[in-house]
């Protein structure tokens, strides 16, 4: 069963937050909303979960207790320790005692949260949060599992953690679906849908989104011809460069865009269509 | 080695919290033009750094100096500081926080072009991407020469990011120094250099290709992609997804195919280079972190 959103158009008041947007949510992958802030990317994942409802287009979903959901701010109780809140989600949703046991010991593990049994939610680092609220979200084996900025200012090691804790729930056949304002995770899904001011700018699989890029891009080492322009942008002390027609300024060499390239391509593309 | 003309420099500088040692024998200097960027994981120690090198914190042991000079008042002057939660009073308006900044500064200035367009906005109703423009232009309104910026982009799109580092470039142009910590490794990867710490030290530093250095992992491209993550997992292996059936996974090709085989799982794994973020974890996953990316166990 693929999970998703087509053709969704949400409003509050005469604000537009999502203009026509799909997002497919395929079991056993990984779809990756990326987009800035304010793109539309919470909008989008509310309504995929059932709190957010459309004015137009399709929504489709698992039963609400088949889904997993972390909001972008907390998904545990501050106030709870850390197995009262393994204790509250596991009675919330009547798992059996042995499986449950099991479930809790592995999520424990994965998280490197077994040390910490005993310690307020809210008193974890932003880190240990983020992986106790995935975690919570995982206990009940979720058809669905819907996360919204879980490695937001998380360090790269607890971001890994994270990381591998979602690509395993995927392994074992939940369609996940990540919001994120961090291009390079792209690379970790199976799907990307790139989301900007409530529309998709592109979508698709990450090598797909690359061959898609249209003109040229190129690098310059130094400021100076035509340099800053309209179409370049900085990339460490030098400069990249878009081309919509292909063909590069002078001084500027031809590089491979990567998806960093492509998603400011498709903003830069999607300014000009304005 | 430090550089004559360095704007802010530690060496083998200490500080302690009571039995807490928080800061070990770091040498770190930013010299004018170029942008160092500060990585490590939460506790690694950069942000007790950047207060001994402001001035802010005193030393355990060792020395600072902040433009050739044991920090004080007026070197901080010298310096700019844009923080995380930006520093911005959220019910002033654009127009107003500027003034505000540049009287506490005695700067006499105009509002530049950058953010003039919302002079009159409430800084709280502003977009974040917005908001950390004008945090930009307020923290470098008094030509600082050293910046010193914590996760200067953080929840900006790339475009958006673009545009922010242009400003950060335009300053070390100028001459100013740039001091950034972040988590963000694409943030990391706008820097000319980086220093990585881990509980307290400098384990690494230089540029992205010499952090990463000649360092692998091993690529598993495979069809049952799922069964090979849970497999590797299981054996120990640290493990990450990067796209529809392909696992990077830290530990060597032979071994990787070896367990792969042992469990009738049809795979190809090739060593390839590894990235910023595999080299970062590599790195501040040592002795000091227990538990924590435990290499693959040797298959008999």
């Amino acid at each position: 069963m693929t999970w998703g959103l087509d053709d969704v158009r949400v409003s509050f008041g005469r604000r537009t937050a999502l203009d026509d947007v799909t997002v497919r949510a395929r079991p056993a992958e990984v779809t990756i909303v990326v987009g800035g802030d304010g793109a539309g990317k919470s909008t989008c994942l509310k309504t995929l979960v059932g709190l957010v409802r459309p004015q137009a287009g399709t929504v489709r979903r698992p039963p609400k207790q088949r889904i997993g959901y972390v909001p972008a701010t907390s998904g545990l109780y501050a106030d709870l320790t850390v197995q009262e809140n393994l204790d509250f989600i596991a009675g919330a949703y009547r798992l059996p005692g042995g499986q449950r046991g099991e479930r809790e010991r592995q999520l424990l593990e994965r998280t490197g949260l077994a040390g910490v049994r005993a310690r307020l939610g809210g008193q974890l680092s932003g880190g240990m949060q983020r992986k106790l609220a995935a975690a919570l979200a995982l206990l009940h084996a979720p058809d669905l599992l819907v996360l919204d900025e879980p490695t937001t200012g998380v360090d790269p090691v607890s971001r890994v953690e994270l990381w591998r804790l979602i690509s395993g729930a995927a392994a074992q056949g939940t369609a996940v679906v990540v919001a994120t304002t961090y291009v390079n995770e792209a690379a970790r899904a199976a799907s990307v849908v790139l989301l900007e001011a409530g529309k998709v700018l592109a979508s698709g699989s990450p090598d797909a989104i690359l061959r898609a890029v249209p003109g040229a891009v190129g690098t310059a080492a130094r400021t100076g011809a035509g340099l800053p322009g309209p179409l370049s942008w900085r990339r460490g002390a030098g400069w990249r460069v878009w081309a919509p027609g292909g063909e590069l300024p002078a001084g500027v060499e031809p590089a491979t865009p990567d998806f960093d390239d492509a998603v400011v391509v498709a903003e830069l593309a999607a300014q000009a269509g304005r | 080695m430090t550089p004559v003309d360095a704007l802010a420099e530690s060496a083998a500088v200490w500080r302690r919290f009571g039995s807490h040692v928080a800061v070990r024998a770091v040498d770190l200097a930013v010299a004018a033009g170029e942008v160092v960027g500060l990585l490590g994981a939460n506790g690694a120690g950069k942000t007790t750094l950047i207060r001994l090198l402001l001035g802010l914190l005193q030393p355990s042991q060792g020395s600072v100096r902040l433009f050739g000079a044991p920090p004080s008042v007026s070197g901080r002057r010298r310096a700019g500081y844009v923080p995380q939660t930006l520093g911005l009073y959220d019910d002033l308006t654009v127009a107003e926080n500027w003034s505000f900044t540049a009287a506490a500064f005695g700067v006499r200035a105009a509002l530049p072009a950058s953010v003039a367009g919302v002079r009159n906005e409430l800084v709280g109703a502003l977009p974040l991407g917005t908001q950390r423009e004008v945090a930009f232009a307020v923290a470098l309104a008094h030509r600082p020469e050293l910046l010193v910026l914590d996760e200067p982009t953080s929840g900006v799109g790339p475009l958006g990011r673009a545009r922010l580092w242009e400003q950060i470039r335009q300053a070390a142009d100028g001459g100013a120094g740039a001091l950034v910590t972040t988590h963000n490794l694409e943030e990391a990867q706008e820097c000319d250099r980086l220093v990585v710490m881990a509980d307290g030290r400098v384990v690494a530093s230089g540029t992205v290709a010499g952090i990463v250095g000649d360092r692998t992992v091993t690529e598993v491209r495979s069809a049952d992609w799922a069964r090979a993550f849970a497999v590797l997992d299981q054996e120990g292996y640290e493990v990450q997804v990067h796209g529809q059936g392909v696992l990077r996974v830290t530990g060597q090709a032979a071994d990787v195919q070896k367990v792969l085989a042992a469990s009738g799982i049809e795979a190809q794994a090739r060593t390839v280079g590894a990235n910023l973020e595999e080299a970062f974890v590599a790195l501040v996953s040592g002795p000091a972190f227990p538990g924590r990316a435990v290499p693959g166990p040797a298959v008999a």
